[in-house]
């Protein structure tokens, strides 16, 4: 498992520049657009604080979900479909494990990054209360998991990359819009606020919030932990399955 | 030791039988061959060599050992050249070598100093830093079947190796591949190529429909199934069969194919003096030895290329 992860390294190697570049260049101009042009509209700010400290927090849980996501669609789908890669990883002595917890660490610390990036601008711009801020990393990489596991089993069923485009249009975009990250999920309609609370990312928007501003979620801790531990761990199963099928004819 | 041993091997998918019951084996130092059309079951036959797909029946020994069970150990000692190129296009030449050693438990000193080696045995040891996306086709083939070696296998698996390539990377290919022969190291490869089979392989199998049809050294195979020479003749007309009735007793045997028309002879001149003596003008008159073209051909009726 720690050789495939070694390999996605080496890879990741040659673009870490401008990805991580990238990394901070994207919350930077968040920041900018919406703390200082929006944020002036919301005057009396959210829930008693300002408007751009609001929703830092949950901007770090939607950036974990849209790296994530992002490098579990193409990348999985290329590797079956397009350079055979796990063809040619299931040749030499690994398990199907291997190949599959491999590629999802390798995601993890790339959501990482990135969520690392971002909490280091917030940071820079005042927006976090608290100490307990830094607990935004690990609340990142568990929806990162989250989400990516049931994304590699998807990218593993499809041969045609257009069936991405509907994961986003009825995954990713509804999540990041109904999930908590730009407005309280409270002021949504009974319908929309059951998609916060069906998909995983409002979960970890509500602990991110908790965290950066040190006050208590509006959930229990341990309920949030549970129901993305359960999204993992149905995912990872998911996955395992469609990887056996593709790589064990 | 035998490395392979098969007996009855069955692979079904839904529906269909890819592996009709076959029974293989292979001797260390062999180069052995699996030759047949597309679709006869040959890449199947291989992937369960390779470990990387269960029998549906039948039994299976690698290295002595079971496939299903122990396939992580077995792969270990196993070289794989699948039929589509699966390198990584973004990694170096010398990195997909060192990456893939890394796979194998390698040491990254060892695989550093083993890809040398290996592209200098390939020949690829100027393109080392540069990305393998520019690479020929041939040389894409010749990284694999480097890749392939970075574990010094005792079996090495080759499907299809020259499909796709000119003639000239494909003698390249060859000839390296020779050279691993000589070196003693176990060869097994699906061609259907007769060539390639004819050039490469000590022993090989010819199969058809998921069954084994005949097995034998090249050589064997074309004394037993076929004649000395082939007579190859072209009608200039729609259809070559209305000449085949002309030919009768020329010959132990005679082929009606759509382009043209072979004669199983002895003696190839002798024989188109008999049909020139006809009063027959073919457009075109070809003598040639027997290959296991015409081997495939009268075992099953049908060609090997279509």
């Amino acid at each position: 498992m720690f050789y495939v992860l070694e390999y996605y390294l080496i890879n990741y190697r040659r673009v870490w520049r401008g990805s991580v570049l990238s990394s901070f260049i994207l919350p930077l101009l968040t920041m900018l657009g919406f703390g200082v042009g929006v944020g002036a509209y919301v005057t009396g700010g959210v829930e008693g604080v300002p408007y751009l400290d609001w929703m830092v927090p949950g901007l770090i849980a939607s950036t974990a979900l849209q790296v994530a996501v992002g490098e579990s669609t193409w990348p999985v789908m290329g590797a079956f479909s397009w350079d055979r890669l796990y063809y040619a990883q299931a040749a030499a002595p690994l398990r199907v494990t291997d190949i599959l917890d491999g590629h999802l660490i390798f995601v993890v610390l790339r959501t990482l990054l990135s969520s690392a990036a971002f909490l280091a601008i917030a940071a820079a711009f005042g927006t976090l209360h608290s100490w307990w801020a830094l607990l935004t990393l690990p609340i990142a990489a568990l929806v990162g998991l989250a989400v990516a596991t049931p994304t590699f089993a998807y990218s593993a069923t499809i041969t045609v990359d257009s069936y991405l485009s509907i994961l986003y249009r009825f995954g990713v975009i509804p999540m990041s819009l109904f999930s908590g990250v730009f407005f309280p999920v409270e002021s949504l309609p009974v319908l929309f606020k059951w998609v916060a609370y069906v998909f995983p990312l409002w979960h970890a928007v509500d602990l991110s919030r908790a965290a950066t501003l040190g006050v208590a979620p509006a959930w229990s801790t341990a309920g949030h932990l549970l129901y993305l531990a359960l999204w993992v761990a149905a995912g990872w199963l998911l996955a395992l399955r469609q990887f056996r099928r593709r790589l064990v004819l | 030791m035998t490395l392979i041993h098969a007996r009855g091997l069955v692979k079904r998918f839904e529906g269909f039988t890819a592996v009709d019951g076959i029974d293989v084996d292979v001797q260390p130092g062999e180069a052995f061959g699996f030759l047949g059309p597309n679709g006869a079951g040959k890449s199947s036959t291989m992937r369960m060599i390779g470990c990387v797909s269960p029998p549906t029946g039948g039994e299976l020994r690698i290295l002595g050992m079971d496939p299903v069970r122990e396939g992580p150990k077995i792969r270990a000692r196993l070289g794989v050249c699948p039929q589509l190129d699966n390198l990584d296009l973004e990694l170096t030449v010398r990195e997909n070598l060192t990456t893939y050693a890394r796979f194998f438990g390698i040491p990254r000193k060892v695989a550093r100093a083993r890809a040398d080696e290996l592209l200098d045995f390939v020949q690829l040891t100027e393109r080392a830093d540069s990305k393998v996306e520019p690479l020929s086709g041939g040389m894409k083939r010749r990284l694999t079947i480097a890749r392939a070696l970075v574990n010094e296998p005792e079996i090495v698996l080759l499907d299809e190796p020259t499909t796709g390539l000119d003639p000239q990377a494909r003698h390249l290919v060859w000839e390296r591949l020779f050279r691993l022969k000589q070196q003693g190291v176990t060869l097994v490869l699906t061609t259907h190529y007769m060539d390639e089979a004819e050039q490469l392989c000590d022993r090989l199998v010819v199969m058809d429909g998921g069954k084994i049809v005949a097995e034998g050294s090249p050589r064997a195979l074309i004394d037993r199934y076929s004649t000395r020479e082939v007579v190859e003749l072209r009608f200039a007309a729609e259809s070559q069969e209305p000449f085949a009735s002309k030919l009768d007793g020329i010959g132990e045997r005679v082929e009606v194919l759509p382009d043209r028309i072979l004669l199983y002879v002895e003696h190839g001149d002798e024989a188109v003096a008999e049909v020139q003596g006809r009063a027959l003008s073919p457009a075109g008159v070809l003598v040639r030895r027997s290959s296991l073209e015409d081997v495939f051909l009268t075992l099953t009726g049908r060609t090997l290329v279509d």
